[in-house]
């Protein structure tokens, strides 16, 4: 099973294998890493899974860019960074193993 | 829908043709009788169409899936205050408020991105020690084993400071604050509202608005970098040149956001936990449960009733077809009580699953914006309750708002022990 790293923003790292077709949202969140609260369940409809993807990975196949709500709900989180992502939109796949994702201070 | 001790409203709501329920009567809230209108609704007819009410033909998003879908699509969706605004009850032509709140993309976006900073997280975190401190005086100060109205002493007087701190306004006229608040949320026609006619509302918001010019005035001109909303929106490029009514109107929303919602979660919490003492047993027990019982207090009390959208072209929505121009009432009240998507509504549980998927705060661009700042002043209140080992025995029901929009507790009698 492909491995996300997620970093929070003080530093600690957490190694989590994600199944193929589960978000990177739900994979923190069923391993209780702290950091992401989805209030939206997966939805798209809240800012609160934010985290920035790594550069390495931005543009890399599997990655695919933000849909128009995603970019309209993450132009309101709080620190958003041009490598912002929800990461209830970004699915695991064979080519996202090892993808490592940061946490922002705080979600909202 | 009177108070009628023989009248009955389970049977009142299941017996009624459905063309013939309006959810938007204020008084079903005021009398704490609502939930079984919902109940049939959500069963027989989710998005339910009310052809004539004191506020107009409407319809009712009954289910947490239809609200999250008008929620979210602002494209078809909006929330215009030229179109009749974000209440059931329309703009009154002459006396609309053109606040951020009823403005689509990009206008709403730009606006509310000169005031979101001050409740982010890294500004939550610098406020958590006064608000701690705030929390600490008030507790330590109550009365012992002689009764109290709770929504005074506590939630209004909590909430009343914090709202000075957003606004760097001076402390001992926070009151102030309050009755603007009061002015903007009620309906004039209630027999006690403040005022009693949408020209008394104006002229009352109009003052607020003149005082806050003066403080906006004075901070335009400072280089501090100072962090309230008034500084905040008087830097901004998107703000800063706003003329008056729009002042009027973006501080009137900022004064209801900050105070009246969690006001009235405050409250609603130890109601909540008087109907299941269980739960607060549990919640003493394990005080690490705090935070989700903060969300499930959210939830349970769900401290705004309704908002509503007006339809810019025609939609599908359940089963039904709204046209364009239509009224479209989100109500957040049902969708947190819908057993579609949360498993046994109606009782407040502490430790449950997936606690902060609830639907108060609304959903999509216009997601309430000071929705961490409700969750830390509630987190620290819970948490200091629990250090002093309070037991909160409520003496009588709560008395509630005329309202169909902010599901306010008006009176909530109790002894500390």
């Amino acid at each position: 099973m492909p491995e996300v790293t997620y970093i929070e923003f003080n530093g600690t790292e957490h190694r989590v294998e994600v199944p193929i077709g589960t978000s990177v949202m739900r994979g923190a969140v069923d391993n209780s890493v702290p950091g992401i609260d989805a209030d939206c369940g997966g939805e798209c409809a809240c800012a609160t899974c934010h985290v920035y993807v790594e550069a390495e990975w931005l543009g890399k196949t599997g990655l695919p860019e933000p849909g128009s709500q995603e970019a309209a709900m993450l132009s309101f989180a709080a620190v958003s960074q041009p490598n912002s992502r929800l990461s209830c939109q970004i699915r695991m796949r064979e080519e996202l193993a090892g993808l490592t994702v940061r946490m922002p201070e705080g979600q909202h | 829908m009177d108070a009628n001790v023989n009248f009955d409203p389970r049977e009142d709501a299941y017996s009624k043709p459905l063309d013939q329920i309006d959810v938007s009567v204020p008084e079903l809230y005021q009398n704490d009788i609502y939930q079984p209108y919902f109940e049939r609704l959500r069963r027989d007819d989710p998005v339910h169409f009310c052809a004539d009410s004191h506020f107009g033909p409407y319809w009712s998003a009954t289910r947490y899936k239809d609200i999250m879908t008008v929620a979210v699509n602002n494209q078809v969706f909006s929330s215009r205050w030229d179109l009749g605004g974000v209440r059931l009850e329309d703009q009154v032509q002459g006396y609309e408020r053109p606040s951020f709140i009823q403005m689509d993309e990009p206008d709403h976006g730009e606006r509310r991105k000169a005031v979101s900073p001050v409740v982010a997280p890294a500004n939550l975190a610098r406020m958590e020690g006064v608000v701690r401190e705030r929390t600490q005086t008030v507790l330590d100060n109550l009365p012992r084993n002689e009764t109290f109205n709770w929504v005074q002493e506590v939630s209004i007087e909590l909430t009343s400071r914090m709202l000075a701190t957003l606004f760097d306004w001076p402390l001992e006229e926070r009151h102030q604050l309050m009755f603007w608040s009061d002015v903007t949320v009620c309906h004039v026609d209630t027999p006690d509202a403040p005022v009693h006619s949408e020209a008394e509302r104006y002229a009352e918001l109009e003052k607020m608005a003149k005082a806050m010019r003066v403080l906006w005035d004075e901070r335009a001109v400072s280089n501090s970098q100072n962090f309230d909303l008034i500084s905040m929106m008087a830097h901004n490029d998107a703000t800063r040149n706003m003329e008056f009514r729009e002042l009027l109107a973006n501080c009137s929303l900022l004064i209801v956001g900050g105070n009246d919602t969690t006001r009235n979660s405050m409250s609603g919490g130890v109601w909540g936990f008087a109907q299941y003492p269980d739960e607060y047993r549990k919640l003493r027990k394990n005080p690490e449960l705090v935070p989700s019982a903060v969300s499930e207090i959210i939830r349970w009390h769900t401290p705004v009733l309704h908002l509503r959208r007006t339809a810019l072209a025609d939609f599908e929505l359940g089963d039904k077809t709204i046209h364009k121009g239509d009224k479209v009432a989100m109500w957040f009240v049902s969708g947190n009580r819908d057993d579609d998507a949360i498993k046994n509504p109606h009782r407040l549980i502490v430790d449950r699953p997936r606690s902060r998927e609830h639907i108060s705060f609304g959903f999509g661009v216009h997601r309430c914006v000071g929705n961490r700042l409700a969750e830390l002043q509630l987190r620290i209140l819970w948490e200091e309750i629990l250090k002093r080992d309070l037991e909160i025995e409520v003496m009588d029901r709560p008395k509630y708002l005329r309202s169909n929009l902010i599901h306010g507790i008006r009176d909530l009698p109790v002894q500390i022990h």
